[in-house]
């Protein structure tokens, strides 16, 4: 066995595990920090593919901004256990699980579909430079688009926070 | 297999190397450094009594706080409690992965490189990351201690520390475009013969600097520890060696907010001197050495303005901290990207 399917599977294995926990935890502060770590083991995948950018910004991004928002805002709330919510049955719980079923089917029949087709063969996909090129060529129009769209939500936010309260 | 066991052992030696010298340059002289230039600048003596010039003194303060109870309140969540200060002291430990101390140096025909990751691709995007992971120790210290002051403090201080990244990110880009590299070895080879890239960035360097203080919880920003109003902030039901954990990685979060400042603007480990000067060829262990000194010294120089700055300026009022980090730095960050931008395609 090669080290890389070695540091696939235990970082696979650790990352399942981790996002198990972050659903099933009934304490927020430990689901959050499930996900963060959850996020660390993506990262660890994506180096172990080589795409070393791809990785660090999974950690930049996910792990050191917004879940840091997450865990301010339960801090900030005292979110208090779950347990005092009563579980009742609802038509939203239904919906979700039905929705659910569907999302692993259909992974079901891409995994039996590709068959290992698909695997990636380029070495280094995740540089900054392989995607620094691509964005600001193949892809320069949805690029701007998005950027206009963050543009946007930064306004909205800010006229949001600057609104009175009467 | 026997190349991948050699790269293991290497790690593994380079890594208690760069761990000692934490300790022992960031945790124990900085220590030092800090209390006998405190006592000057408020016409003091400092500590006299350990050892020559009190020189042992930061070893029995350690011993002090290995020796006390570890006390964690009742109503402490103690996972976390436990948790937290490992996670900022591993944060502030696991940058030293991706920084360079010289060059390379050439033992039995191996180009052993001073450093356990220098030509990382990604360096200085993984410094970033990590100074925004760092948030966490903080944030769970003073979660988990249920106590309304450490909960305070926690929470500016993840304010202060996420407002401020941004405007460390894009003092950055400034670098990052005139060096055309995010390794920072490449950056470091870039600033041979004194082409350093404070020339070309000053307004980056100071923007810099001024995030590096708010990052690392230093004076005049410290105030997620600011005593009067906050009892000791997030860290104030520490106590024994976990405390001693926070305190070390503050150290070390201003020696690697230094170290990363020499790297990327003072020529990181090029040398003050010339090696030329001693006959020293590449690839020796004299220019090895002189390197690794160079970058020291350099780190140090900083370190002082670091303690310097602490025992001089008053602490900032909270709102006068968000209005520095948003409305002066963050533009003037965004204005320094736009003119490097400008110039280099002029120049070009």
């Amino acid at each position: 066995m090669s080290l890389e399917i070695i540091l696939f599977i235990v970082l696979g294995v650790m990352g399942i595990a981790s996002g198990f926990v972050t659903i099933t935890s009934k304490n927020p502060v430990v689901s959050a920090m499930a996900l963060v770590f959850h996020f660390f083991m993506l990262a660890g995948l994506y180096l172990n593919m080589h795409a070393q950018f791809m990785a660090v910004l999974q950690v930049l991004v996910y792990a050191g901004a917004i879940m840091v928002l997450v865990i301010f805002v339960i801090m900030l709330l005292n979110l208090g256990d779950e347990e005092k919510l009563k579980e009742k049955f609802s038509i939203r719980t239904f919906v979700a699980v039905l929705f659910g079923i569907v999302l692993l089917i259909q992974f079901v029949i891409i995994f039996l579909a590709s068959s290992g087709s698909n695997v990636l063969k380029e070495s280094n996909i995740g540089s900054v430079e392989m995607i620094g090129n691509e964005l600001f060529t193949n892809y320069l129009f949805p690029f701007e688009a998005i950027s206009l769209l963050l543009l946007a939500a930064i306004i909205g936010s800010v006229i949001l926070a600057k609104r009175k309260v009467d | 297999m026997s190349e991948f066991l050699w790269v293991i052992i290497e790690s593994t030696i380079k890594a208690v190397i760069i761990l000692t010298l934490i300790m022992l340059v960031y945790g124990a002289l900085g220590v030092y450094l800090e209390r006998k230039i405190s006592a000057w600048i408020q016409n003091r003596i400092g500590p006299n009594r350990v050892g020559p010039f009190g020189l042992l003194q930061p070893f029995a303060d350690v011993l002090k706080l290995f020796l006390k109870e570890d006390l964690v309140p009742t109503a402490a969540n103690p996972t976390f409690h436990r948790l937290a200060p490992i996670i900022t002291l591993g944060v502030a430990v696991a940058v030293y992965a991706v920084i360079p101390f010289g060059d390379y140096v050439t033992i039995a025909g191996r180009n052993i490189q001073l450093g356990l990751a220098p030509n990382a691709n990604i360096a200085i995007l993984f410094v970033l990351a990590m100074t925004s992971v760092g948030v966490y120790g903080i944030t769970l210290g003073g979660w988990s201690s249920n106590n309304k002051y450490s909960l305070l403090g926690a929470l500016r201080s993840t304010a202060q520390m996420i407002s401020y990244e941004l405007s460390m990110g894009l003092a950055l880009v400034g670098v990052l475009m005139v060096a055309g590299t995010l390794s920072i070895n490449q950056i470091v080879i870039q600033q041979s013969n004194y082409h350093w890239n404070i020339i070309y960035q000053p307004l980056g360097f100071i923007l810099f600097l001024v995030a590096a203080f708010a990052e690392t919880n230093r004076a005049p920003f410290d105030l997620p520890e600011a005593e009067p109003e906050l009892v000791g902030g997030y860290n104030t039901e520490y106590s024994g060696m976990k405390f001693g954990m926070f305190f070390l990685a503050e150290y070390a979060n201003m020696g690697t907010s230094s170290a990363i400042m020499v790297l990327l603007y003072f020529g990181g480990w090029q040398t003050l001197v010339p090696g030329g000067w001693f006959g020293f060829e590449p690839g020796s262990i004299g220019l090895a050495l002189l390197q690794f000194v160079s970058f020291f010294i350099k780190i140090e120089i900083m370190v002082l303005f670091f303690i310097w700055v602490r025992w001089s300026v008053p602490r900032f009022r909270y709102d006068q901290l968000m209005n520095l980090g948003w409305k002066v730095l963050l533009p003037l960050a965004i204005a320094n990207v736009a003119g490097t931008g400008i110039v280099s395609l002029l120049l070009k």
